[in-house]
């Protein structure tokens, strides 16, 4: 059996007739299997969702306890079966409860990547390689200009500057889920032990990380704490040159994002002090990925499909970009976030 | 190099002006001689590598990545400089082995033949990092991009001093680089450098755009009124060297241009004076008769100066101010003055290709208002369609280089206007990198399946950066089909993006599908509320093509 029959592309996104269930559907739809929470995969007025505790509950958190239908947690690893289509969620290292899906049919094994990256995360488990036949991958930083830096050296820059701008406050943009956090875990990873302030739109989430036994130091909201000189505050990348932004001393604009990898994204966001922090996976991650997987077919899914396209066809596998309109945009703003 | 690299790199994320004159203040001050100069004359635009060209970058980085992999990158960064940067293979540790200085990189890039160029480049690159590489290449290719204009870089050096940008204006055309001299004059060890340049470039006094509102408060009689021609401003400077006389064309940024223009060197080396600076427009003649922009543009596009060319594109040169006359300043005398000493030159002159931009009398804003509304019953005759406007002067203004307020108004004719579909969109370069900012639109025309769209133009300003992002989105979502770096956007009469194209005019052309080129379209509007169907039809444009 091939791939094309266990998952077809509808309107709504990525179909599976056998099952009859969507992966990540932008629509509303009667049942969905949801990788991660981020809002451009995980939307709300699903009949059924089928995801990890940690995505079930950040989306709760999101869009209300009634997002879905009915909702159903899966264990990583954990064997179900759907109408005879064998489903399983294992980690992919993107954000908190991220999962890649496999599904098995007969002898084809399918693995729908959503978002990955393969560095080590302190605030998530790490990205398994799964063998399959077919593999369907995000691109999001699909060209080889992108290698994504030590994570670690990227921090040591921030604290470099805060130190040589002791009066500034240094904001840094970050987007609320995953990144935020996982930037104050890397700032204690790196011995930093000040109050980590952040703003009102990353709060609810970032309260949901630490009560999930992520250890993220001292925490405290950035609102009516003052003007804050010399301090280090988080908050999406919306925020940074907003009004919010100006009560704040002098504030030195920073963004923890793989985009600031190209000087004319950092210069287009007024960005003083880029990071080159990402939790997608860099050229270099995604072309080993593709190989460890040792599939036979690739299909791209969005971000920049067609340099993967053109590499892994030359070694090759059969590979086609699947234009999906609609994913890529968890690192756009959510306005529901920023309000706050 | 390496603080080289870090000045432009901080300077690419520096947003203020005020911090970037500190960066680079910073930078003259703490590093010395040559280097600094050298820098100096990277941001100033004054150094040129003559066989280092785009073309031999992307020979070097096809060397070393797949093609489709590096034009993919390309396409998306937007910057050639900062893909091979990013690309260029072997990024391992450097701290251990020797980086050259700016100073030295730039001997030995001037020392290499064409031939041992290709080597000698790619060796400096595999010696430098990231960030060196990126400032090799910009250095190397002109276009430094960082967001400092040349003003700003002498404005920063002159600080040294305490001094303002036109003190090194005034003399910087007698300058050249590491400009030892300059900083040794800046940091008071010697005395000012003296111009030894008899020709030297004057930099250019530019007119502010008038806005109808602020004609209220201007009185008439305060002003006198010329003729905006649609040509290039050049500044002519004739001077005595050691050698005889030396004739010079200066672009109004001050590069010269004179080799372009051999015709117009040779009438400038029969008036009978031996030194003197004037500003004007260059033209292209015809039988007396001013021809559009678009053929003067035939001329200004070519390389090579044949005898054809010159007899089929005659220069000419359509004075209007009088800098300077046998070695007397005239910039500081009122405008009023140096127009009569102007008209004395070149009625006394009395050569061909060089005339006087006449002046156009008026006694109310109402009646001039009329005559840049139809120059051609205004006086303006035949030349009407090689007019963009009226330039205003104030009788009194001195000659202040950069653009002073309050002395000279451009009052431009009002742009031309139609609605048209948006087609196809390519992303940008530069600041606009992998954003979708270059559109392509179309106009209705009669087809043999009914009306059709035809391609008339491409624009890519006039939106803000919001409206930018907006126009990003739609055309990512709006994508019917993909040619490389190309998208193909929804254009049917039911489902399609209006967009309101200002344009300054309307020429035919045989290069262009639809047989028409506009002159300067920007995106005015955009009009989300217009239905596909109903925006212009190409006849619309063939109706303003003149003659």
């Amino acid at each position: 059996m091939a791939a094309a029959d266990i998952l077809t592309l509808k309107p709504a996104g990525l179909y599976c007739a056998a099952g009859d269930f969507f992966i990540d559907p932008l629509r509303p739809v009667p049942r969905a299997l949801i990788t991660h929470a981020h809002s451009d995969h995980a939307r709300a007025g699903h009949g059924h969702v089928l995801a990890t505790a940690e995505t079930l509950a950040i989306m709760a958190i999101r869009y209300g306890e009634n997002f879905a239908g009915a909702t159903q947690a899966v264990r990583y690893g954990e064997a179900l079966t759907i109408s005879g289509v064998e489903v399983g969620f294992f980690p992919a290292g993107h954000v908190l409860g991220s999962a890649q899906i496999r599904l098995v049919q007969g002898r084809a094994r399918i693995v729908v990547s959503g978002d990955y990256k393969r560095e080590p995360d302190p605030t998530c488990p790490t990205f398994e390689p799964l063998a399959c036949d077919t593999f369907i991958s995000e691109a999001t930083f699909g060209l080889p200009v992108f290698r994504n830096a030590d994570a670690a050296g990227e921090i040591g820059k921030l604290l470099a500057s805060q130190k040589l701008f002791p009066e500034r406050t240094h904001l840094v943009g970050a987007y609320p889920l995953g990144k935020a956090q996982r930037i104050i875990a890397l700032l204690r990873q790196a011995g930093y032990d000040r109050p980590v302030y952040i703003h009102g739109a990353l709060e609810k989430i970032t309260a949901y990380y630490q009560r999930a036994g992520i250890a993220l130091g001292d925490v405290r909201m950035a609102a009516g704490a003052g003007a804050l000189p010399g301090e280090i505050v988080l908050c999406p990348p919306g925020a940074i040159n907003d009004l919010w932004s100006r009560h704040f001393a002098e504030p030195r604009a920073a963004f923890a994002s793989g985009w600031m990898r190209v000087r004319a994204h950092a210069r287009q966001r007024g960005i003083e002090l880029p990071l080159v922090i990402s939790d997608h996976a860099d050229w270099d991650g995604l072309c080993a990925t593709v190989e460890e997987t040792q599939c036979s077919t690739l299909l791209v899914t969005h971000g920049e499909p067609d340099a993967l396209v053109h590499c892994f066809r030359q070694r090759g596998l059969e590979a086609a970009p699947l234009h999906i309109l609609g994913y890529g945009d968890e690192e756009a703003e959510t306005p529901t976030e920023t309000d706050a | 190099m390496n603080r080289f690299a870090a000045l432009l790199d901080s300077l690419a994320y520096e947003p203020s002006r005020l911090g970037k004159l500190r960066l680079m203040t910073g930078y003259f001050r703490a590093v010395g001689d040559p280097d600094r100069g050298f820098a100096l004359a990277a941001l100033t635009g004054t150094l040129s590598f003559r066989h280092a060209k785009p073309a031999l970058v992307r020979t070097l980085i096809y060397e070393r990545i797949d093609p489709v992999l590096f034009d993919l990158s390309y396409d998306f960064v937007g910057d050639l400089s900062e893909t091979v940067a990013l690309l260029w293979p072997g990024d391992h540790d450097k701290s251990g082995s020797h980086t050259p200085r700016l100073a030295e990189v730039i001997a030995t890039l001037d020392a290499a033949s064409k031939l041992e160029l290709p080597g000698v480049l790619a060796r400096l690159l595999d010696a430098l990092d990231e960030t060196g590489r990126w400032a090799l290449l910009k250095l190397i290719t002109g276009a430094l991009r960082v967001g400092v204009s040349a003003r700003l870089a002498k404005q920063a050096v002159a600080e040294l001093g305490g001094y303002d940008a036109n003190a090194i204006e005034d003399l910087w055309h007698g300058l050249a680089p590491p400009y030892l001299d300059l900083f040794a004059w800046l940091e008071g060890r010697e005395p000012r450098p003296r111009p030894h340049d008899s020709a030297p470039f004057c930099p250019a006094m530019l007119a502010h755009a008038l806005t109808e509102r602020e004609l209220e408060d201007l009185a008439p009689a305060d002003f006198c009124a010329e003729w905006k021609w649609d040509g290039i401003r050049v500044q002519a400077a004739v001077g005595i060297g050691e050698g005889g006389k030396i004739i010079r064309l200066y672009s109004r940024t001050g590069e010269e241009i004179s080799a372009a223009f051999p015709d117009l060197t040779e009438m400038l080396a029969r008036v009978p004076h031996a030194r003197f600076s004037l500003d004007g427009e260059l033209l292209i003649l015809r039988t007396g008769r001013v021809q559009s922009f678009g053929v003067l543009q035939q001329r200004l596009n070519r390389k090579q100066v044949t005898a054809a060319l010159l007899a089929d594109f005659p220069a000419h040169i359509r004075a209007y101010d009088l800098l300077g006359l046998e070695g007397e300043d005239l910039r500081a005398l009122p405008f009023a003055e140096r127009r009569r000493k102007l008209e004395a030159f070149v009625a006394a002159a009395g050569v061909e290709r060089l005339d006087l931009s006449p002046q156009v009398a008026f006694a109310s804003w109402d009646f001039l208002a009329a005559a840049r509304r139809d120059p051609a019953a205004a006086g303006a005759g035949a030349d009407a369609a090689a007019i963009e406007g009226v330039m205003l002067k104030r009788r009194d203004s001195i000659y202040v280089p950069g653009r002073p307020k309050g002395l000279w108004y451009k009052w431009k004719r009002d742009p031309f206007a139609v609605d048209a579909v948006l087609m196809y969109a390519q992303r940008g370069h530069g600041k606009r990198s992998s954003f979708y900012s270059d559109f392509t639109f179309g106009l209705w025309r009669a087809g043999n399946d009914g009306d059709e769209l035809v391609p008339v133009g491409k624009a890519y300003f006039g939106f803000t950066d919001d409206e930018l992002r907006l126009l990003d989105r739609y055309v990512r979502n709006h994508t019917t089909n993909r040619f490389g770096p190309v998208r193909e956007v929804t254009h049917m009469p039911d489902e399609g993006l209006v967009l309101e194209i200002a344009f300054e005019g309307v020429n035919h052309s045989s290069r262009h599908k639809s047989g028409v080129a506009m002159r300067f379209p920007r995106i005015s509007r955009i009009r989300w509320d217009k239905p596909a169907r109903e925006a212009d039809r190409l006849e619309t444009l063939e109706r303003l093509i003149a003659d």
